[in-house]
């Protein structure tokens, strides 16, 4: 993506007389510019959505027949565990960390991030943070393997690869931690001259709530892995019932950060969408003052939910009452947002570029999602769900057709703003079909699995459940291949391609201040601050 | 007519396996059970999916109506709403209205779920890594049930053995948990090492198994046979691979078989393997304190 900014920079010389980026590797690595650092954070989680691909294909190619035919049950324990790690802290928060850096200053009106060097800090801590888990993998006793959610007592079998993993974890939550305060600073300091904070674009608020979110949460998941490391290496027994302790504390504490972290993958995503679908309807977002306080309430009750990932440890009565009433309740203002965006293009003027189609895929496939969602809220049916393919069906259409098709919206919206290219149309319109097609081949019989009685995190299983999982195989290698069109698109858009005027989408110039500026949007941007009415 | 016949079996066996597409009601949705839980809760769940059936089609409808109608192509022209607090109440209101319809027939299950008096026998359920141990704790009898030798032989990578030649491939055990029919069993859940769960679809609940500390549930079977399940939480390597069988038999069946078991236990039991014995029963009886104090 290097050419896009040298090519943006010498744009940029054209409007103003500042100065553009330094040269070759070393601009990358000190670099405080917010949209050189948001590349990198794009072209990271891009790299780690691609590697995180890899290991989940690695499972489906193991699930495709019945028996044991590639890999040792530990190693696949290790895929499943890695996997997920790598797609949430590697994969969908960088992508939305990376949108964030590019797009809140030029939503705003800001002329870069409120705290640069810490901004190229924060990117950079990510990098060594991964390197460490990617390490883990190489470990004798092999790479974790106790799941993403690190449960206690299994995760102490880990070998050497446990303490790489909770550095690895303590490494990126410094990171998103940065990245949030930058944001918040961001947002509440630097806005131009007008823009009260019920006049921000709906972007810049969900990510405003998603970064408290992050400064909430993040400590509370350190704290949980360290007393991890501590029991491990140094005697205490947090989590062990033989010295007085509990391993179902770590499963509160986990899921008190867990809840809200799913959260802060799918809030950045709704105000990915709430931008996209006004564009592509002209016409303004429907509910904008309910759409802030419904992303409001959903934070508010992530936090007071965390225990229906839990149902069957063994609650009281009244905790399970408590924890699934609060649970349906979030079926609330999601529905609202859902009803929002269908209330926005009624009665609109729709188009169907390639940022729309993949709005539209989240808003069908993610309310799907939602479905499901509300079905395990149900305490007495969860009992049966939980910790069944069920649950993964569910988690995967909220995050891959909900969170990352939001994340491929955004970026087929933005792309062209930031190369000053408009990308090939066709490629792009056959990224998204066979992406959403493929999606639900993969996923939807997850959900007959998960009914049919498969457990999760199963390496081989019995013969009735072979034919679904061929099916969600096929799918799986369909979506995996379609990504690499994704990454050919990018590639051939960075490099050239039709210019595009400084608004680039029909009509947006009313939906946004980042279609104000030139088109590729310069080095600097809004050195003045403009006025907003 | 042969042929007829040859037909009409390929027919069926295309139906059974081969074609997801024909896949039976069993292999996409919950099991009813054989429990009154069990069918508790499969009703919940239709109830439930019903109603976000409905709702999806609703909202779908709308949705797709927009995208169909309001096209720039077809000459839509915007309007220029962007509220309408009549209609942001209902879309409010109503769900909260749906959810209480929904919440009402949930608690009633799970207060009954909750409810373990009346238990007519109780039976002490150990997870290892990777197998489990069942312990009759008012009877003296206990055993270890681990997955079935063929089972095993065939799951070991590139064993050569095509699983579907195998009869019940990995849902398949040596020692089968043995119950009555009719009877409330209650069931008391814990873990030698890591953390397991229990869980028998036909019963329709499962319970995690966690070391040092015991869980309950209950179930109480009204038809005989045989139900299988699996271990449903990661516990390592082998998670895969530690199944669940529970034989369900008449009462005076079951009976038979106890005195069996203790019969075969006495005969087999030497002075030192009765103080092993004896000293774990004591452990059962601490156990259970804990189970009763909580």
């Amino acid at each position: 993506m290097s050419t896009t900014h040298t090519q943006a920079h010498g744009h940029a010389h054209e409007h103003h007389d500042d100065h553009g980026p330094a040269k070759g590797f070393k601009r990358w690595l000190t670099t405080t510019n917010h949209k050189d650092i948001g590349t990198m954070y794009l072209v990271f989680s891009l790299v780690m959505f691609l590697l995180g691909g890899a290991m989940a294909l690695v499972i489906r190619a193991e699930l495709f027949m019945p028996g044991m035919q590639l890999v040792d049950p530990g190693f696949f324990n290790t895929m499943t565990t890695v996997h997920a790690l790598i797609m949430v802290f590697g994969a969908v928060m960088p992508a939305t960390v990376g949108l964030a850096n590019w797009m809140i200053p030029l939503q705003v009106g800001a002329p870069d991030m409120a705290l640069p060097r810490m901004n190229n800090f924060s990117f950079w801590l990510l990098v060594a943070a991964f390197s460490l888990l990617i390490l883990s993998l190489f470990m004798p006793g092999g790479g974790p393997a106790a799941g993403w959610t690190l449960y206690p007592p299994l995760v102490l079998q880990t070998g050497d690869a446990l303490p790489l993993a909770i550095f690895a974890i303590h490494l990126a939550g410094a990171s998103s931690i940065m990245g949030a305060i930058n944001i918040i600073v961001t947002i509440m300091n630097m806005r131009a001259p007008g823009m009260t904070l019920l006049k921000m674009p709906l972007f810049v608020w969900t990510w405003l709530i998603t970064a408290y979110l992050l400064i909430a949460v993040m400590p509370v998941f350190a704290g949980a892995v360290t007393m991890l490391l501590t029991d491990h290496f140094f005697g205490t027994t947090f989590f062990a019932a033989a010295g007085g302790g509990d391993p179902v504390l770590y499963q509160h504490i986990f899921w008190f950060f867990g809840h809200p972290e799913v959260y802060i993958m799918i809030l950045p995503a709704f105000g990915i969408v709430s931008e996209i679908i006004p564009t592509f309807s002209r016409k303004p977002l429907f509910g904008y003052d309910a759409m802030v306080y419904a992303t409001a309430s959903i934070a508010f009750l992530s936090f007071i939910v965390w225990a229906h990932h839990m149902f069957t440890v063994g609650m009281p009565l009244a905790g399970q009452m408590f924890f699934m009433l609060s649970t349906m309740l979030i079926a609330v203002p999601t529905g609202v947002k859902v009803f929002n965006w269908t209330a926005t293009m009624w009665r609109g003027s729709l188009t169907f570029e390639p940022p729309m189609l993949f709005a539209l895929a989240f808003l069908f496939l993610f309310t799907i999602g939602g479905f499901s969602g509300l079905m395990m809220a149900i305490a007495p049916v969860d009992f049966q769900y939980h910790d069944t393919y069920f649950i993964v069906a569910h988690f995967h259409y909220v995050l891959v057709p909900g969170a990352v098709f939001a994340i491929m919206a955004g970026v087929y919206y933005w792309l062209p703003k930031w190369t000053g290219h408009m990308y090939d149309m066709k490629l792009a319109n056959l990224h998204f079909w066979s992406s959403a097609i493929f999606v639900n081949v993969l996923f939807f019989p997850q959900h007959f699995l998960g009914l049919a009685g498969m457990p999760r995190r199963i390496p081989d299983y019995s013969t009735q459940f072979a034919d679904w999982n061929m099916v969600s195989s096929i799918g799986a290698f369909g979506f995996g291949l379609s990504q690499l069109l994704f990454v050919y698109v990018i590639w051939k858009c960075a490099r050239g391609g039709a210019k595009v005027s400084d608004e680039v989408w029909d009509g947006a110039r009313v939906h946004g201040l980042e279609w104000t500026v030139p088109s590729p949007a310069p080095y600097h941007t809004f050195d003045e601050a403009p006025v907003v009415k | 007519m042969n042929m007829v016949k040859r037909a009409f079996a390929a027919g069926v066996a295309f139906a059974g396996g081969a074609s997801p597409a024909m896949a039976a009601w069993s292999d996409v949705n919950l099991r009813v059970g054989v429990t009154e839980l069990s069918r508790e809760i499969y009703g919940l769940h239709m109830l439930i999916l019903w109603i976000c059936v409905a709702i999806a089609v609703a909202v779908f409808a709308v949705m797709i109506y927009s995208i169909a109608t309001f096209r720039k192509s077809k000459g839509a022209v915007p309007a220029n709403f962007d509220h309408n607090t009549k209609a942001e109440v209902i879309w409010t209101v109503i769900p909260v209205l749906i959810l209480v319809g929904m919440a009402i027939p949930a608690a009633r299950t799970l207060v009954k779920i909750d409810d373990m008096r009346g238990s007519e026998l109780t039976i002490k359920v150990t997870g290892y890594q990777w197998k489990w141990q069942y312990e009759y704790v008012d009877h003296g009898v206990s055993f270890y049930s681990t997955l079935a030798r063929t089972s095993d032989e065939a799951r070991q990578v590139d064993s050569g053995v095509d699983p579907r030649s195998v009869e019940n491939y990995l849902l398949e055990v040596d020692n089968p948990l043995v119950v009555p029919q009719g009877r409330k069993v209650r069931v008391l859940i814990t873990a030698n090492d890591v953390i397991h769960a229990w869980w028998v679809p036909d019963f329709g609940m499962k319970r995690d198994a966690i070391p040092g500390f015991i869980n309950e549930m209950w179930f109480r079977a009204d038809e005989t046979g045989v139900f299988r399940g699996q271990c449903a939480e990661l516990c390592g390597r082998d998670h895969g691979f530690m199944p669940i069988v529970v034989v369900v038999k008449p009462q005076d069946e079951y009976d038979a078989w106890l005195k069996e078991q203790q019969a075969a236990r006495q005969a087999a039991a030497t002075p030192a393997a009765q103080t092993a014995q004896a000293s774990q029963q004591v452990d059962t009886v601490a156990a259970l304190r804990v189970a009763n104090a909580e």
